[in-house]
């Protein structure tokens, strides 16, 4: 591999040497925000770096929340042609380290703080053999339940604490005649709704199973409870879910046609656009038996290894740890700072107690990264278990061959 | 000296098209099967781990539903775009009023990225606000069409999206091949007083016989890296019911990091093309030279 | 054919036709009927959308959609629209198609009029190279282009365009030229024209119908290349495909159906405007040759 990045790191000079607009002073950015109010919060960060006297260079993908990009990414690195700053989740930040593709932010880490402000749990994607290589812009929290106030009242008013409330809710809400649970089939929702009830089976048992990945725990039978779970809801969601996106399950929610959707925090995006407003039109909470633990994953921004001079690249990741970009980002992007030292002023009623959340379950240890969303194991990993989850949503299989499948695929993919 | 040069010429302007297909194609083939025997996940790499990637492939259900599906699809989407593009253009052919106005329409779908209008074929599909609920809602309340939500027959709605965007571009080559049959041949038959289906049947559709080889060449080629397609109709799913070589490659090789594995899916769907497709050619390229 | 028919049956052909016309139509409504979805909704609010009938006109029309799509929806981190990535994709598709064409031309004439041993098998494998799926050459194209200091660059694209484009080209200038008279070449020879006066004088100038399959073909596959795009682009050449893909495709966003079709009919336009304007030459081409063996 060494030699083969010498190889690049030659061909990169000779691209460079041909590519008219290469100067010190930019960074070139590959990230896949380009939905309006998510580009429109990247803009923020733009411009601060504009002030600056920082160049951007826009390189957005979309496509497969960053799957797209990181086959991009793939191309780019291997054409010794890398992007300055790349938006990246979870373990992809590991692997690339793992690779020595990425650069070293420590001065600036060291300068700022960053290690005392960021959660831990966030540090272990940020940070590589002891070195800062991302800059975290983020936290989404993944186990969120959205629920219609009107059809929750009508369903006895009272938010659901437990799973068996959870099973009552949505009983009367069927009896009420809507669906109770919107959802939309594809594998990465399923697999939202997975991380839940997981977690929903306490806190060890979500670290056992998902991210020390302990075959007893996968293939155990509480594994068994939790498939019985899943296929518990499957029977509260309509017949037409499968492909549906997750956006119009919320729509279903916001319409009033669907009682509950249980989705990580852009969903408000959703619910705030449409003109409701917490509390009064729809209810917030944490997906029941989950309460004081927070799944979550984390949107950074890895520095490609740029040689010595890398202070724009410094720059950047400094404007993107400055408390007022993560206020102004999260706000619109729905989900909360990477640092527990930002004022909640701006955030509403679900943002602030987002914030809260994340703060208590920093402090007790009860801050998991989601398996769902590539935060608990890497990506080949996540994928094997998408598979079951999806599978057995869809009926493919029993509970206790979802088990026993989900602890085979998953000691097969590592 | 002169005619030394003018023999070698050919060969000359040929070479830069044949290497650059021997090293783009070729090559990367090679690369790829080395790759699949190698120990690659998110970056090439080349550590030897000899049949082991091939060895897990086969052990993965979703690939044997990928090769499944690639059969009936594969299948499915050729025959009917064939037929149904001789049948379009047989009717095209009658002197039809209005056929500058018709053409244009049976050919556009080829012109869009699949990007989206698999968005409006996936509404359309959709029991809930497509086909079925405007069925039911006029009144034809039996009316049941959810195959796109069914694993057993979503892969036949890709087939129906698939026919769509291709199925007139099969057709204006068969039109083509019909307008190119001299006149002469039918009229000598019409005086034989044979009926003008059998005169299609026993005539005239035998000759189309290089048109069916160009457009089994577009077919398959388009079956083979049918990828937008399935990911904007279905995603893979219900499940992973729709998942294609295409679709299964690029996951393992790009978001599953398991690179080694792509390439060993890459390698078989290789050669299973290569298996029909070398065979058919050679022997349309052979019946060419002897007539 | 429908002269030699006798009038006794006139009858009998009338009603014939009409069926004829009906089928004919049935199939006219099954081609338009995904434009006609994606025409209707992307004039109509979003609002409308998320509760309406997606078949029913809008109850309140609205250019909202088009003048967002084109101008000022968010594709990157600027509200630009699709408008500046329409000229990247000229950039590229231009030269690719121009150099594809030619290559295809002189190896179409080279196999037919100056058959050497082993042109059968040169053939084969430029026509099988039709059917490599381009998920395997991402990585080592990748490398290739970083090599040749073209990566992230247009000339990248039109390289990578241009290799995978020669396989059909060759076919079809092939199959045309196998049906052109040898013999016109043979007697243009026999007046003392070299290799490159032949091609020039003799059969490029009766090879319009061909030229414009061609184009079509090779236009059109390039225009709504995505994978290719996105790999091999950088951020000052990123073409529309890849830009309509981030309008359509952002993640966790809100999705405004009504700017996605308008945009993706804006980012079809081009080949949808080759494909009705020259729809007329494609089949006269195709009938000249590219269906011929």
């Amino acid at each position: 591999m060494k030699r083969a990045f010498g190889l690049m790191a030659t061909s990169a000079l000779v691209a460079m040497s041909f590519a008219a607009n290469v100067q010190a002073q930019n960074v070139e950015v590959l990230h896949w925000w380009t939905s309006g109010g998510e580009a429109a919060a990247l803009n923020v960060l733009k411009q601060d770096l504009e002030s600056k006297g920082i160049s951007w260079q826009d390189m957005p993908v979309a496509g497969g929340g960053g799957e797209a990009a990181m086959t991009v990414l793939r191309a780019r690195v291997t054409a010794g042609n890398a992007p300055t700053a790349v938006q990246m989740l979870g373990f992809d930040i590991q692997d690339w380290a793992n690779e020595g593709a990425l650069g070293n932010l420590n001065d600036v880490a060291a300068a700022e703080g960053w290690d005392d402000v960021v959660p831990g749990a966030l540090q272990n994607f940020s940070k590589n053999g002891g070195n800062w290589v991302a800059a975290p812009v983020n936290v989404h929290s993944t186990n969120w339940v959205w629920i219609n106030k009107a059809a929750l009242d009508a369903a006895g008013g009272k938010a659901p604490t437990t799973w068996d409330e959870l099973v009552a809710v949505m009983d009367a809400m069927k009896a009420n005649g809507i669906t109770p649970l919107g959802h939309g089939g594809q594998a990465w929702q399923e697999a939202t709704i997975f991380d839940a009830v997981v977690l929903s089976m306490g806190n060890d048992f979500y670290q056992a199973s998902m991210i020390d990945l302990d075959p007893d725990a996968l293939g155990g039978d509480t594994m068994v409870e939790v498939f019985d779970r899943m296929a518990k809801l499957r029977s509260y969601v309509d017949d037409n879910f499968s492909g549906r996106d997750w956006n119009l399950a919320s729509a279903m929610v916001i319409n009033g046609e669907a009682g509950m959707q249980m989705m990580g925090d852009w969903a408000k995006g959703e619910f705030l656009k449409a003109g409701q407003v917490a509390e009064e039109d729809f209810v917030c909470i944490r997906f029941p038996g989950t309460q004081g633990s927070v799944t979550f994953n984390s949107d950074q921004f890895a520095m490609f290894d740029v040689g010595m001079d890398n202070d724009s690249q410094k720059q950047m990741a400094s404007s993107v740890m400055n408390p007022t970009f993560q206020s102004a980002f999260n706000v619109v992007k729905g989900s909360v700072p990477a640092r527990t030292d930002v004022p909640n002023d701006d955030f509403g009623y679900c943002g602030k107690k987002g914030m809260a959340d994340l703060a208590e379950a920093n402090a007790n240890g009860s801050l998991f990264g989601s398996m769902a969303h590539g935060h608990a194991a890497p990506a080949s990993v996540k994928n094997a278990v998408y598979d079951v989850v999806t599978a057995h949503f869809n009926g493919e299989m029993s509970s206790e061959e979802a088990a026993e499948e989900l602890a085979a695929a998953v000691a097969d993919a590592m | 000296m002169k005619s030394q040069l003018q023999a070698w010429l050919p060969r000359i302007v040929l070479a830069p098209s044949f290497l650059l297909i021997l090293l783009f194609v070729y090559g990367f083939i090679a690369y790829t099967g080395y790759l699949s025997l190698s120990d690659s996940r998110m970056l090439p790499s080349y550590g030897w781990v000899g049949f082991a990637n091939y060895d897990r492939l086969f052990g993965l259900r979703h690939w044997k539903t990928a090769l499944n599906n690639l059969w009936i699809f594969g299948l499915l989407y050729i025959g009917i775009c064939t037929a149904l593009g001789l049948f379009l253009a047989i009717l095209l052919d009658q002197k039809i009023r209005g056929e500058g106005f018709i053409r244009p329409i049976y050919l556009y779908p080829m012109a869009l990225s699949f990007i989206v209008t698999g968005t409006a074929w996936k509404w359309f599909l959709d029991p809930g606000i497509g086909l079925e609920s405007i069925m039911h809602n006029w009144g034809w309340s039996s009316f049941d069409f959810d195959w796109i939500k069914n694993r057993n027959y979503a892969i036949y709605t890709v087939v129906i999206a698939a026919v769509w965007q291709s199925s007139g571009f099969v057709m204006a080559m068969f039109l083509a091949g019909l307008r190119g049959v001299d006149s002469e041949i039918i009229k000598a038959a019409q005086i034989d007083g044979a009926q003008s289906w059998r005169i299609y049947w026993r005539v005239i559709i035998p000759m189309m016989r290089p048109v069916f080889l160009s457009s089994f060449v577009v077919l398959a080629h388009l079956a083979i890296k049918a990828y937008d397609l399935v990911i904007a109709l279905t995603g893979g799913g219900p499940g992973r019911a729709t998942e294609l070589p295409s679709t299964f490659m690029y996951s393992y090789t790009f978001t599953r990091n398991q690179m080694g594995v792509g390439a060993s899916a890459a390698i078989i769907m290789l050669i299973m093309i290569f298996s029909i497709i070398v065979p058919y050619i050679y022997s349309e390229l052979r019946s060419e030279k002897r007539s | 054919m429908s002269q030699s028919r006798s009038t006794q049956s006139s009858n009998r052909r009338v009603w014939l036709r009409a069926l004829l016309y009906a089928v004919l139509l049935v199939f006219v409504v099954y081609y338009l009927l995904p434009l006609y979805v994606m025409l209707v909704n992307s004039f109509k609010p979003l609002d409308e959308i998320r509760g309406g009938n997606m078949l029913a006109l809008p109850d309140l029309w609205t250019l909202e959609p088009w003048k967002a799509a084109w101008s000022s929806a968010q594709i990157g981190v600027q509200p630009t629209g699709l408008k500046p990535y329409f000229f990247n994709s000229i950039m590229m598709v231009v030269p690719a198609v121009a150099l594809s064409t030619l290559l295809g031309a002189v190896n179409g004439y080279v196999l037919t009029k100056w058959q050497f041993p082993g042109h059968g098998l040169i053939f084969a494998m430029i026509l099988l190279a039709c059917f490599i799926p381009f998920q395997i050459v991402l990585i080592p194209m990748a490398r290739v282009l970083g090599i040749l200091g073209l990566a992230g660059s247009t000339p990248g694209l039109v390289l990578v365009h241009l290799v995978y484009g020669l396989g059909f080209t060759t076919l079809f200038f092939r199959n045309y030229y196998a049906a052109f008279p040898t013999e016109l070449v043979r007697a243009a020879q026999m007046d003392g024209a070299n290799f490159f006066q032949v091609f020039w004088r003799i059969l490029l100038p009766s090879s319009g119908p061909i030229i414009v399959v061609t184009v079509i073909w090779q236009f059109t596959n390039i225009w709504n290349d995505f994978l290719f795009g996105a790999s091999f682009a950088d951020f000052d050449s990123i073409p529309m495909t890849v830009a309509l893909n981030n309008l359509v495709n952002s993640s966790t966003g809100v999705k405004e159906y009504n700017v996605h079709f308008a945009g993706a009919i804006l980012a079809a336009l081009p080949t949808l405007v080759v494909y009705v304007v020259s729809g007329r030459y494609f089949v006269r081409g195709l009938m000249a040759g590219a269906v011929k063996g």
